[in-house]
């Protein structure tokens, strides 16, 4: 038996209503396994079945080579020894930081366990508040507190549920960096929901991509982004470029030319999705396209173009460019398609 | 979010099933005589007193259910929407009457009004008459004062719930309709009445149901209703079957009111269509107009707690205050403080109880249990004192015999009678008070909360104990005191259950004042209603904290 966490089959529905179905995974020591969904994917729910927080219908779930749901057993959440990092915090209020911190260490004399509280808020940067009270804190704080409130029992799987959500923008890159830092120092097994997936990529070593229930594809950031295995997943990831076509001859013939549809039928619908920076511009008197717009964002420059291709609908693209190089507007430019930021999926009935 | 929900939460749903169990009992006693009417005293009861009984009621409601509808309206609109010297005070003391239990206020009218009383002596030496055959005055001890009493101390229900209902709609609607061109009292007319009315429909209901509880008042006045027929067939006539009949003929009453209520307040959640606060558009009073309102805001305080508050008072020092005290005050006192402390206590671990599970297993039938389990506010206390009794006699025959056969023993009737019986009788009356208070306190505790507490190692009673409790304690303590202080007033219950030779402040105050010693009833009356204060201020507070608009 491995450590860890493993999920098998599981399923679990609300009042009739399925919200999981048939949801495999693991989660090794010091990995982080991201579920990453729109809202209403059910990966909260599958989150609180890995804590016993729910029991699932179907499925089983292993913790650490133990069998705690699933064929009649459902170890309850408190014998599980898990850490839960919510998406409210859920800090006690009517206990200072301190003993919100050491409300989970129970078997240890009050000394030691003030002392591995104090250790645990030392390590989140929080321990000149260990006096403080819930409500003096900024949430970053809180969040903070929570993360060690969490850890300090040592539990052998983390679980964090849209633990950043509640931060503005500047702080919640800055403290998601430092929970990052804390959960590898620990070596903990963590499992997080995000609807996020630029904090998924950063965060996670695996992605779960959850849809309706299921998940679409699970792999490592960088496969997800640059190979998708549908136009969810490609749309979820980034920006695309969409256009569709009929399968010809293994063909898919677009505004931008044809792509290549392998394993697609003759006169199958199909849709072909390409990322901004995957289109590359260059000047051209007699080019396919006009510049409508091109705006700085900083890093990079958004270019609005449109596509007139003769016996087609003029379309309306996004190009992605290094910063300086973005021609002017106006102006007419061929499009060069990188092609492995182009993906062909069928269209489906 | 949901609660937890675990197989191994068991336990849970069994205290739930065992305490409704034994809660509704009472309630479930008297509505199955309902079920198996045996003809022969149904004749006799349809035959001697039935028909009086139910006219009498009748005529109760109706005229109490209209006073307090225009009295509680009015007050409320006037509070909520005027703004006029003295207003902000009325906001609150409107509430004081409900301090007053109406036996209480019945007496010192008697008191007052009688024929030796001051105000028709006065009359006397003022216009020269000698004997009652020369003018004519209002007899108060008739329907009409049972009526006049009542609604003096039951119109702050609807005042409470209309002021609410105001609240939550003016300013979604009436800025509307005032920037439509409605006046001010077409506005009312039109919008802010017809809007209220579901608050107003429950606050009658809940007003109708303590008149149907009432039994000190219409004793008093001699005026025949269910209530007091049930305690004389138990009581003066011995005849338990034909009590309980009486009482689930009373049930059906009460049954009709509480669908009434429900109904009503099924309808209240439409009417929330905004959480923001705003300034509210008052009216501003001046001249006769302002006066006009203060007179109508302070009519019923003067005469619902004023005035009967003073002629206690005057009847404690009259009484002797230190004679009192050396008397039988501090043992009466001392019972009924025990006794409302205990049932106070009991009503709201129960409460915990029930609340607790149902959020944890928010399930149908833990739901429809907890419900049941709060049906007795709506039941009158006579009439859960004869359910109470029906089961307790049971147990006890249970108990003595197998005592007799067993051990050879003469145990005699252990509950029926005893303080333990009494108790459970108040609990099962007043159990919904206490529910409501800690359900509400129990959402301070989000279930995020709940969840940290059990991944981080507690269980479910262990995460009661670290988290909730100490989270709630100053709800539960509101919710024992609404407990403690309507135990405090409770007297038909109390006079049909309680143990030989036990009186409480209310029970001494009923005898006294039915042996006609208004003035010695002083001393324990007054200490009721101070009790009675403490719930109203509770009440004040929350209110001023409501206000929208206000300070905080």
């Amino acid at each position: 038996m491995t450590d860890g966490l493993v999920l098998d089959s599981i399923g679990h529905d609300y009042d009739g209503v399925p919200v999981v179905k048939d949801v495999s995974l693991q989660v090794r020591p010091g990995e982080l396994v991201c579920l990453l969904g729109p809202s209403g994917c059910g990966k909260t729910t599958t989150l609180r079945v890995a804590a016993g927080l729910e029991a699932p219908r179907l499925g089983r779930v292993i913790l650490n080579g133990q069998l705690v749901s699933g064929g009649g057993v459902h170890l309850p959440p408190e014998l599980r020894h898990v850490g839960f990092l919510f998406q409210d915090y859920a800090l006690f209020p009517h206990l200072d930081v301190l003993g919100n911190v050491t409300f989970g260490l129970r078997s240890l004399s009050d000394a030691e366990r003030e002392a591995r509280a104090r250790q645990m808020l030392a390590q989140v940067g929080m321990e000149d508040y260990a006096r403080a009270w819930p409500h003096q804190l900024s949430g970053g704080q809180q969040q903070r507190v929570a993360l060690a409130r969490a850890l300090a029992p040592s539990p052998s799987l983390m679980l964090l549920d849209e633990p950043f959500s509640g931060l503005d923008k500047r702080l919640r890159d800055q403290v998601r960096d430092e929970t990052l830092h804390v959960l590898k120092s620990t070596r903990v097994a963590t499992l997080m929901v995000t609807h996020d997936p630029e904090e998924a990529m950063f965060m996670a070593d695996r992605i779960a991509v959850m849809r309706g229930g299921e998940i679409v594809q699970m792999a490592a950031p960088e496969e997800l982004y640059n190979q998708p295995r549908n136009a969810f997943v490609a749309s979820f990831f980034g920006e695309v470029n969409l256009l569709e076509g009929v399968v010809r001859q293994g063909n898919v013939a677009t505004a931008l030319g044809n792509f290549p549809a392998p394993g697609l039928g003759e006169g199958t619908r199909a849709e072909v999705l390409i990322r901004p920076e995957g289109l590359s511009l260059s000047p051209a008197p007699e080019g396919e396209a006009v510049v409508l717009t091109a705006r700085p964002l900083g890093r990079s420059s958004l270019v609005h173009l449109r596509v007139e291709r003769a016996g087609m609908a003029p379309c309306h693209l996004h190009s992605r460019l290094r910063s300086g190089t973005a021609p002017a507007e106006e102006q007419r430019v061929t499009i060069a398609v990188d092609a492995t930021k182009a993906f062909v999926y069928p269209i489906p009935e | 979010m949901r609660s937890p929900a675990t197989p191994t939460g068991r336990g849970w749903s069994v205290a739930v099933f065992v305490l409704v169990a034994v809660v509704s009992l009472p309630v479930l006693a008297v509505a199955s005589k309902l079920l198996v009417p045996s003809a022969e005293v149904w004749s006799h009861l349809a035959g001697t007193v039935l028909a009086t009984y139910v006219a009498n009621s009748l005529w109760l409601m109706l005229g109490v259910g209209v006073c307090v509808a225009f009295g509680g309206i009015g007050t409320a609109w006037l509070v909520t929407m005027c703004r006029f010297p003295g207003s902000r005070t009325l906001e609150w003391a409107l509430l004081l009457p409900m301090a007053m239990p109406a036996y209480v206020v019945a007496y010192t009218y008697t008191g007052l009004l009688d024929y030796a009383g001051p105000v028709q002596s006065g009359l006397r030496v003022l216009f020269g008459w000698h004997t009652a055959r020369d003018y004519w005055f209002p007899e108060i001890r008739s329907l009409g004062g049972a009526i006049w009493v009542m609604s003096m101390v039951l119109y702050p229900y609807v005042t409470m719930l209309a002021r609410a209902a105001f609240l939550e709609q003016s300013v979604c609607v009436l800025e509307a309709s005032r920037t439509l061109g409605c006046r001010p009292w077409r506005a009312f007319l039109t919008v802010a009445l017809p809007l209220a009315r579901p608050a107003v429909a429950a606050g009658v209901a809940l007003a109708l149901m303590e008149t149907l509880n009432d039994f000190g008042t219409v004793h008093y006045f001699a005026v025949d209703t269910f209530t007091t027929g049930i305690y004389r067939t138990w009581l003066g006539l011995g005849q338990p079957a034909v009590a309980a009949q009486l009482g689930a003929v009373l049930m059906l009453f009460v049954l009709a009111l509480v669908l009434a209520e429900r109904i009503s307040r099924g309808g209240r959640r439409y009417h929330h269509t905004t959480g923001r606060y705003r300034r509210l558009p008052q009216l501003r009073l001046t001249g006769f107009a302002a006066l006009a309102a203060q007179v109508f805001c302070l009519a019923p305080i003067l005469l619902g707690f004023l005035i009967p508050a003073g002629v206690l008072g005057l009847w404690a020092i009259e009484g002797g205050a230190e004679r009192a005290l050396a008397g039988e005050f501090l043992p009466l006192a001392r019972n009924s403080v025990i006794l409302a402390a205990v049932a106070g206590l009991a009503a709201v671990t129960v409460a915990l109880v029930l609340a607790y599970a149902l959020r944890l297993h928010p399930r149908p039938a833990v739901k429809s249990g907890v419900r049941l389990a709060s049906l007795g506010y709506a039941i009158p206390g006579s009439v859960i004192a004869v359910g109470t009794l029906v089961p307790l006699t049971s147990v006890d025959r249970v108990i003595a015999d197998m005592a007799q056969s067993t051990l050879g023993w003469s145990v005699g009737l252990l509950l029926t009678g005893s303080i333990a019986g009494l108790v459970y009788a108040y609990v099962v009356r007043f159990l919904a008070v206490a529910v409501n208070g800690v359900e509400a306190s129990l959402g301070k505790v989000t279930p995020s909360m709940e969840a940290a507490a059990r991944t981080l190692g507690e269980g479910s009673l262990g995460t009661l104990r670290r988290v909730h409790l100490p989270i709630i304690r100053g709800s539960l303590l509101s919710a024992g005191l609404l407990v403690f202080v309507d135990v405090m007033k409770e007297l038909p219950a109390t006079l049909i259950m309680r143990p030989f030779n036990f009186d409480t402040l209310a029970t001494r105050t009923f005898t006294l004042a039915s042996d006609e010693r208004l003035a010695d009833a002083g001393a324990p009356a007054l200490a009721i209603v101070l009790a009675g204060l403490l719930p109203v201020m509770l009440l004040s507070r929350t209110i001023a904290r409501s206000r929208p608009g206000g300070s905080p």
